[in-house]
């Protein structure tokens, strides 16, 4: 209904003021609390508007999300929030790859192709930015190294699992097969593994904002999939701000985006 | 106008606002801005409270269920450390603090 919308539409203008606030020293920290009261207001919009089965079970979920976030956000130390921001965004990749699953799994098999296709655009970028999210906090928390790891014949294995889910993504348009769908989301994992891999510590926070936009954009399609305005909007937002901040990132410490990414597919890798 | 027109008028917009909102962006806040901007992707919790909401059999359930822990851990989790990375900007300033303690490694 028209009120729904409306407060969707205040929610969407709350995102962009918070996003033009945080780009200066002076607003930073008050345009972040407009965007987390952006968010509230859109969750309980939904509360609202939609009849909604399994209540209990979703506040339930929602709580065990605020308890565990809130004190690792709290008590983490300055020199480790890099990590604990790609942690974030890793899960937020993974849950707008999972609700395009199970968008999947509901709708029968009469679906619009364009509604298709963004659903397993969905699935494979929110995948490769949850894998790829992990590699990058596993690098700055130092559970595995932060040096540039480049496997025998990486480039190989690369270039084959990015066409294995090419045809894998072919696979689940032509067939809509759960199966199909289910080895798609295995073969992005591993792909996101394996872009993150040969990256070395100095360019991880670059790397970052990279995915921070891959999950951006997935959170728009899968809008689309689910035809709300809002995630939409505050999907794309993120995935061109982030895009553009990717850049400014990477020109900032003298170093090209492509090189970063692509250097790993090179035979002598980055020189870290 | 065609409802899929709609949309891809709305997406269009909002990529052109997504870039000029931060073309001015100052160098220290470049690590607090994405992690705003990761907070707010975080609003997929949308989508996860729907598609728990009208869950059928036992798998969209538990799937969307962990939609919902997740979303929550990137909205809430987001916000609240963007606001702790800010604080240093509100009191004494210490412009470069952030960037420097991740370029450093």
């Amino acid at each position: 209904s028209a009120w729904v919308d409306l407060a969707y539409l205040v929610a969407a203008v709350c995102f962009i003021v918070a996003l033009k606030a945080l780009s200066s020293p002076k607003s930073a920290r008050w345009g972040n609390l407009v965007g987390a009261a952006g968010a509230v207001l859109a969750v309980g919009v939904v509360f609202a508007s939609e009849r909604l089965d399994h209540l209990p079970l979703i506040i339930g979920a929602i709580a065990l999300g605020t308890l565990c976030g809130v004190p690792a956000a709290r008590r983490v130390k300055m020199t480790a929030m890099p990590q604990l921001v790609a942690l974030f965004n890793g899960v937020g990749g993974g849950a707008a790859a999972i609700v395009a699953i199970v968008e999947f799994l509901r709708a029968s098999h009469g679906e619009l192709l364009a509604a298709l296709l963004a659903t397993v655009f969905t699935v494979v970028v929110g995948c490769v930015s949850f894998s790829g999210s992990m590699v990058t906090f596993a690098k700055l928390q130092e559970l595995i190294t932060t040096r540039p790891i480049v496997l025998p014949g990486g480039r190989w294995i690369g270039i084959g699992t990015a066409a294995l889910t090419l045809l894998l993504a072919i696979a689940v348009l032509v067939t809509g097969l759960t199966p199909a769908m289910v080895l798609l989301a295995l073969a992005a994992l591993v792909l996101g593994v394996l872009v993150v891999l040969p990256v070395g510590g100095a360019d991880v926070p670059i790397v970052i904002s990279l995915l921070n936009a891959f999950t951006g954009l997935t959170v728009a399609a899968s809008g689309y999939v689910l035809g709300n305005t809002l995630l939409i909007v505050a999907g794309t937002l993120v995935g061109a701000s982030g895009t553009l901040l990717t850049r400014l990132m990477a020109q900032a410490m003298g170093r090209s985006v492509t090189n970063i990414l692509f250097g790993a597919f090179t035979a002598a890798g980055p020189g870290g | 106008m065609d409802s899929g027109v709609a949309l891809l008028t709305i997406f269009v917009l909002a990529v052109f606002v997504g870039f000029e909102v931060i073309s001015k962006v100052s160098t220290t806040l470049h690590t607090p801005l994405m992690s705003g901007a990761n907070a707010i992707h975080g609003v997929i919790l949308v989508g996860a409270i729907i598609i728990t909401g009208r869950a059928e059999t036992g798998v969209e359930l538990g799937l969307g269920l962990v939609a919902i822990v997740l979303a929550t851990l990137n909205m809430v989790g987001g916000f609240v450390v963007t606001d702790r990375m800010l604080e240093m900007f509100s009191g004494r300033r210490r412009p470069g603090q952030v960037e420097t303690e991740e370029t450093r490694r």
